[in-house]
């Protein structure tokens, strides 16, 4: 790839690129700080390309716009942050209960509440253990740099389609606002066909997406479908990155913008002759639990680094085999962990061994 | 032989699962005769609401989708701006429509969406058990206004065709009972219309049907068409509220 194909860009911008790349033409979404660059993209480009931008009267309309597309077989997406998020989650629960792709990014700020447009994970939980009602699930991606919110939109769009499930990808503030040069992808995977989608029932008998089931034994048997492609999903779409993890005595696990603090960290103290990597789920559902699992099995100090009080250590302590060391440190909404104090953790939790 | 009355192409042959004197069933059979009028039951995306009719999939031969309670506008959104050669309509109970879907249906309307809503204003909430609607009349009992709907602390009941008729982007909104043959007539007539107005691409059409709901009401078929008369027809007037000319 060469050089001169590297555009600088911010990551909200990236993502919009991502899923125009992907062939998204339809965008649906309600403005909400620190996103608003992909609404702002999406109007000034679709137009152009024979598609639309709705500005949605809220994101509750936003997702529905999102869910009446993609029962048309059309890729559409949304985008909001945390308050926009928690909205959603009612159509969540109904696009997954009828399986239907569909393209949703979080870029998460801090709450509870209104709480601040600065950077945060702490909208872990309601993304991988599902915020809305129903047994169901998300798919989860986390991206770490501006390539990677180009590149996990795109994906998100394959996941979408092929798992026929929701796709969240889930940023945050600093991933948004950021600039870093990014490559354009020449290569799309070809989308689907889509045999279940509603395009008007021409030389064919009617067709319905629901997901209420009144019948004796038909919720339960749709559910448990529902979860066999979970188990799917978690057997093929685990996808996570190891730095310096070969000969280290502790792991540090972090996702998104606190693996790039932790990744500073681990330099530092590999510098100071500690042994140390990096572990970084890229999808938090599908979480990496087995190869977590086969790392605990020779290395007994793991510690958890979150912009939040502690969300993804739950999965992490999950994950690994009974007596390894799962320590925490993280900073709620409206912190940041510093490259020093993640240093200071990694020397406090550092047994050598 | 000449056959004088058959039942409309775009409806199958299921028992509705509708309690007696319903009007539920009338505006099916309804909007089916548009559908075949127009022959467009193959380029047809129909969205069912949160209520009774939640399962009207099960009775027409078009392709629906199921929405979550209130939302059916903006998923129709959603279809008509992605896939704008595919005639799609709502079809929405009182609840859904005025009260948890109240904010998409005026910025539906508003935004001219050129879809089809048909409403249908039976005063409750039937799916529920007969709870207070927004269009619940006043001191109309119901099972959450057991005094009797207070205005003060209920407000007045929403004139939804009203409402949505001075808004720029509707193109055609009218209002009709399902109690006699006659008006049943003319809510057949109004509801082709509002297709037509969709097919020309004139923007959003809206036809609400003063309906019965004789379980929730504790009425026979018969008393609840006397009580549609006597009731809800003065509280919500008939008629044509917008019509946009056709421009060819
Ligand atoms: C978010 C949400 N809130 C409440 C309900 C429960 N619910 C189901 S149907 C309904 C009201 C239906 O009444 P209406 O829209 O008037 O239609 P009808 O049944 O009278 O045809 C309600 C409140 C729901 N399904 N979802
Ligand atoms: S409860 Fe009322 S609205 Fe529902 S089917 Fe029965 S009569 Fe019709």
């Amino acid at each position: 790839m060469s050089e001169s194909k590297r555009i600088l860009v911010k990551g909200n911008e990236a993502l919009s690129m991502g899923a125009i790349k992907a062939g998204c033409l339809y965008y649906f979404g309600y403005p909400i700080t620190p996103q608003n660059e992909v609404p702002e993209y999406m109007s000034r480009v679709l137009p152009g390309l024979g598609g639309e931008y709705v500005q949605a009267e809220s994101e509750l309309a936003a997702i529905n716009m999102v869910m009446g597309a993609s029962a048309l077989g059309v890729r559409s997406m949304t985008s909001s942050s945390s308050p926009g998020i928690s909205l959603m989650q009612e159509s969540l629960s109904y696009i997954a209960g009828q399986e239907l792709p569909a393209v949703i990014v979080n870029v998460v700020r801090c709450g509870p509440g209104l709480g601040g447009i600065a950077a945060s994970q702490s909208d872990y939980f309601q993304a991988v253990k599902g915020g809305g009602h129903g047994d169901y699930k998300l798919i989860v991606l986390a991206p770490a740099s501006v390539q990677e919110m180009y590149d996990h939109t795109m994906l998100a769009f394959h996941l979408a389609d092929r798992y026929r499930n929701p796709v969240l990808v889930l940023a945050d503030a600093v991933l948004g606002q950021m600039q870093e040069p990014i490559v354009e992808r020449e290569e799309v995977p070809p989308e689907p066909r889509k045999p279940w989608a509603l395009t008007g029932a021409k030389d064919r008998p009617m067709r319905y997406l629901k997901s209420l089931y009144l019948k004796e034994g038909e919720l339960e048997a749709h559910n448990k479908l529902l979860q066999e492609k979970y188990r799917e999903i978690e057997k093929h779409e685990v996808r996570f990155e190891e730095f310096k993890t070969a000969d280290a005595n502790l792991i540090v696990t972090a996702f998104g913008t606190s693996a790039r603090i932790v990744r500073t960290a681990v330099n530092m103290a590999r510098e100071k002759g500690l042994k140390v990597g990096l572990f970084r789920p890229e999808t938090v559902y599908p979480f990496p639990k087995v190869r977590l699992k086969t790392l605990s099995e020779s290395i007994k100090d793991f510690l958890v680094v979150e912009m939040n009080t502690g969300q993804m250590v739950e999965d992490v302590r999950l994950s690994v085999i009974g007596d390894t060391s799962v320590q925490f440190y993280g900073r709620p909404g409206g912190g940041m962990p510093t490259p020093l104090e993640v240093l200071g953790e990694i020397e406090k939790n550092y047994s050598g061994q | 032989m000449k056959t004088v009355f058959s039942k409309p192409q775009a409806l199958n042959d299921a028992v509705m699962h509708y309690c007696p004197g319903c009007s539920h069933g009338v505006a099916h059979r309804l909007v089916a005769e548009a559908l075949d009028h127009y022959g467009i039951t193959e380029r047809t995306v129909g969205v069912a609401p949160v209520g009774c009719a939640v399962l009207m999939y099960d009775y027409f031969n078009c392709d629906i989708q199921e929405a979550p309670h209130g939302r059916a506008p903006a998923i129709a959104t959603g279809m008509k701006r992605s896939r704008p050669d595919l005639i799609i309509f709502t079809y929405q109970g009182d609840g859904d429509l005025a009260s948890i879907g109240l904010s998409e249906i005026i910025h539906c309307a508003n935004r001219g969406e050129n879809i089809t809503v048909i409403f249908i204003n039976n005063t409750v909430y039937g799916m529920t058990g007969g709870q207070m609607a927004p269009t619940t009349l006043p001191g109309q009992k119901t099972t959450t206004s057991p005094y009797g709907r207070s205005l003060t602390a209920n407000g007045y009941p929403m004139k939804m065709a009203e409402m949505l008729a001075p808004l720029e982007g509707t193109s055609y909104v009218g209002r009709m009972a399902l109690d006699t043959p006659g008006n049943t007539l003319k809510a057949r007539k109004m509801i082709f219309k509002a297709f037509d107005m969709q097919i020309k691409g004139m923007g959003f059409s809206f036809v609400e049907l003063l309906s019965t709901c004789p379980t929730n009401w504790g009425m026979s078929p018969s008393q609840s068409i006397k009580r549609l008369q006597d009731e809800l027809i003065p509280y919500f007037p008939l008629g044509v509220f917008k019509e946009k000319e056709v421009v060819d």
